[in-house]
C-alpha cells in the first residue's frame, strides 16, 4: 500500500519506519505532485502553527482537499489531530483542515515539563496497553456526533475516529508498537 | 479519582519525551527573540521554537563583560506572547539558573557557551531535570559527551554572534565525518575510538549500530541568510537555529519567512533563489581570524 506522511516538519522519518515495519510503502509528501496515487496520508507531529502556515505557503490546502474528497483516509498524530479538528480553543489563528467535527485543544496538558509517557486502555487495538508519549500534546474537548472517541487519559479524549479520519494525541511513531498503524493501513484496506 | 490514578501510571520527564520534543521540531528554525513582539513575528514567519534572550549574541559579543541567564520577566513575557515552544540559555555548569528556567516552566534549556560559562570543568548534569536540554558540540566526541550528561538535542556550536558560517559548516561536517567513520568500522576498533575522541562506549557503540547521532541535532552559530541554512540542511542538520542572524538584520520579518522557507526547501534552488530575493541588507558579518582567542565562544566548555 502507497502511503503518504505529510513531510513539512516534525516527526516523518519515524513514521516512513513504522509504515516500512508495517510492510507498507511510505512516501514523503510536500509537493502537489506526490500526492498521487496515495491510498492513505499520515500528519505528522511537529508544530501545528508552524504546520498550518507551511500548509498555506506551500499551497498544499488543494492537493490536500482532493484527496479528503477522493474518499483516502487519513491519521493524525499529534499536531495532526490538532489540524484534522474543526476547532483550536482559544486559537483563532490557527489553520486547520477540518475533516473532524472536533474542538481541540492545544497543550492541552501543559508545557514540555507536564510532557509524559502514560500506558493506554486502547479497547479498537486490543488488550495489551498501549504506550502511550505525550509531547505538548492536544486533547479533543468537545466532538460532533459523528465522532466515536476510541480512548482517554486522565478524563480527557486523546483518539478519535469519523469514517475515514483517524486521530490520537499522542506519538506511536515514537515507540516500537506497530498496531495503530496496522490499524490504521487496516482501515484504508477495508474502504470500500 | 485515586482508583483512576492507581489504574494510570504517569511519567513525566522522561528521555523518550525529552529526545521526542526535538524530533518535533525537526526540518525547523528556532529564532533567536528579546521582546515579545519579535516572538510573535517569528512565531508568524513559521518558527517551530524561540529562544528567549536578554540580548542576541551579536549584541553580548558587542558589549562584552559577563552574559547570565535572562531575566525571568523577559523570558515569561516571551511565554505569554507565542503558544510555540520557549527555550532559554544557561551558563555552562550553572544547574541553578537551569533550575530556575525549569520552575519557570520553558520548554527546552540551551547549556550555552554564548553565555559566560559558570563552570570550566564541569557541565549540567542535565538528565536530573525534568525539563530537556540542547547543549553545542564542535565534534562526535564532545555530542556524546552532552549525551551522556542527559543532552536530549544537540547543535553546531559554530561561533555565535559573527554572522559568518564557516565554524558551523566545519563542526557539522566534521561529527557527520565521524558518524561515517564510526558507522564503518568493525566492533573491535571502537573502543580505541571512544579512547581518542574522549566519548562514552556505550554511546559509540548505538552511534555505529544505528548509523546516526542518538539525538536530533541543529545547526547553530553565524547562521545569517536563507542560504546558510539550507547549506546545513543539505550538510545533514535536523534543523537550524538562527540567533542574531534574524533581528540584527535590516528587515527581520521578511528575512525570518524566507529562512523557514529555506529550511524546508533546502534541495530545491529554485526555491532559494526566489527566497533569497529583495531581503535587504543581512547582519554585518565578522571574519573569525578577526577574534581574539579570548572571544572565541566555541572554545567554552568541553
Amino acid at each position: 500500500m502507497k502511503i503518504g506522511v505529510l513531510a513539512l516538519q516534525g516527526a516523518i522519518s519515524e513514521h516512513l519506519d513504522m509504515l516500512e515495519a508495517c510492510g507498507a510503502e511510505g512516501i514523503r509528501v510536500r509537493r502537489p505532485e506526490d500526492f498521487n496515487g496515495l491510498e492513505g496520508l499520515i500528519i505528522p507531529g511537529g508544530e501545528s502553527t508552524t504546520m498550518g502556515r507551511l500548509i498555506e505557503n506551500l499551497s498544499l490546502g488543494e492537493p490536500i482537499r482532493s484527496l479528503q474528497e477522493g474518499g483516502v483516509p487519513f491519521m493524525g498524530t499529534c499536531a495532526g489531530l490538532v489540524l484534522l479538528g474543526r476547532e483550536a480553543a482559544g486559537c483563532p489563528e490557527q489553520r486547520l483542515l477540518g475533516y473532524m467535527d472536533t474542538v481541540v485543544v492545544r497543550n492541552g496538558f501543559g508545557r514540555q515539563c507536564e510532557s509524559f509517557e502514560a500506558s493506554l486502555d486502547l479497547p479498537f487495538l486490543g488488550r495489551a496497553p498501549f504506550p502511550g508519549v505525550f509531547i505538548r500534546a492536544p486533547y479533543i474537548a468537545r466532538a460532533g456526533k459523528g465522532v466515536e472517541i476510541l480512548g482517554s487519559v486522565e478524563g480527557r479524549d486523546i483518539a478519535a475516529r469519523q469514517g475515514r479520519v483517524l486521530t490520537v494525541a499522542f506519538h506511536p511513531e515514537l515507540t516500537e508498537d506497530l498496531r495503530l498503524h496496522r490499524y490504521f493501513l487496516q482501515m484504508a484496506k477495508n474502504l470500500p | 479519582m485515586i482508583l483512576e490514578e492507581a489504574l494510570i501510571v504517569v511519567e513525566k520527564g522522561t528521555l523518550r519525551v525529552k529526545k521526542g520534543m526535538a524530533q518535533m521540531q525537526k526540518g525547523g528554525v528556532i529564532m533567536d527573540v528579546t521582546t515579545p513582539e519579535q516572538a510573535r513575528i517569528a512565531e508568524a514567519a513559521g518558527a517551530v521554537a524561540v529562544m528567549a534572550l536578554e540580548r542576541v549574541p551579536a549584541d553580548i559579543r558587542a558589549a562584552g563583560g559577563v552574559a547570565r541567564m535572562a531575566d525571568p520577566d523577559i523570558i515569561l513575557k516571551i511565554m505569554e506572547a507565542v503558544t510555540i515552544p520557549v527555550m532559554a540559555k544557561a551558563r555552562i555548569g550553572h544547574f541553578v539558573e537551569a533550575q530556575i528556567l525549569q520552575a519557570l516552566g520553558v520548554d527546552y534549556i540551551d547549556e550555552s557557551e554564548v553565555l559566560t560559562p559558570a563552570d570550566e570543568l564541569f557541565h549540567i548534569q542535565k538528565d536530573k531535570f525534568t525539563v530537556p536540554f540542547v547543549c553545542g558540540a564542535r565534534d562526535l566526541g564532545e555530542a556524546l559527551r552532552r549525551v551522556g550528561e542527559g543532552a536530549a538535542m544537540l547543535r553546531t556550536k559554530g561561533e555565535p554572534g559573527t554572522g559568518n558560517v564557516v565554524e558551523a559548516v566545519r563542526h557539522m561536517r566534521r561529527m557527520m565525518g565521524q558518524v561515517r567513520q564510526v558507522a564503518a568500522m568493525s566492533a573491535d576498533e571502537l573502543m580505541a575510538e571512544a579512547k581518542n575522541i574522549n566519548a562514552p562506549y556505550e554511546l559509540l557503540k548505538e552511534v555505529k549500530e544505528r548509523g546516526i547521532l542518538p539525538v536530533v541535532n541543529f545547526a547553530a552559530g553565524g547562521i545569517a541568510t536563507p542560504a546558510d541554512a539550507a547549506l546545513m540542511m543539505q550538510l545533514g542538520a535536523d534543523g537550524v537555529f538562527v540567533g542574531s542572524g534574524i533581528f540584527k538584520s535590516k528587515d527581520p520579518e521578511p528575512r525570518a519567512r524566507a529562512i523557514v522557507e529555506a529550511t524546508f526547501n533546502y534541495d530545491n534552488p529554485e526555491v532559494l533563489a526566489r527566497v533569497s530575493r529583495g531581503l535587504g541588507e543581512a547582519m554585518p558579518g565578522l571574519e573569525i581570524s578577526s577574534l581574539k582567542e579570548a572571544d572565541r565562544m566555541q572554545v567554552r566548555g568541553w
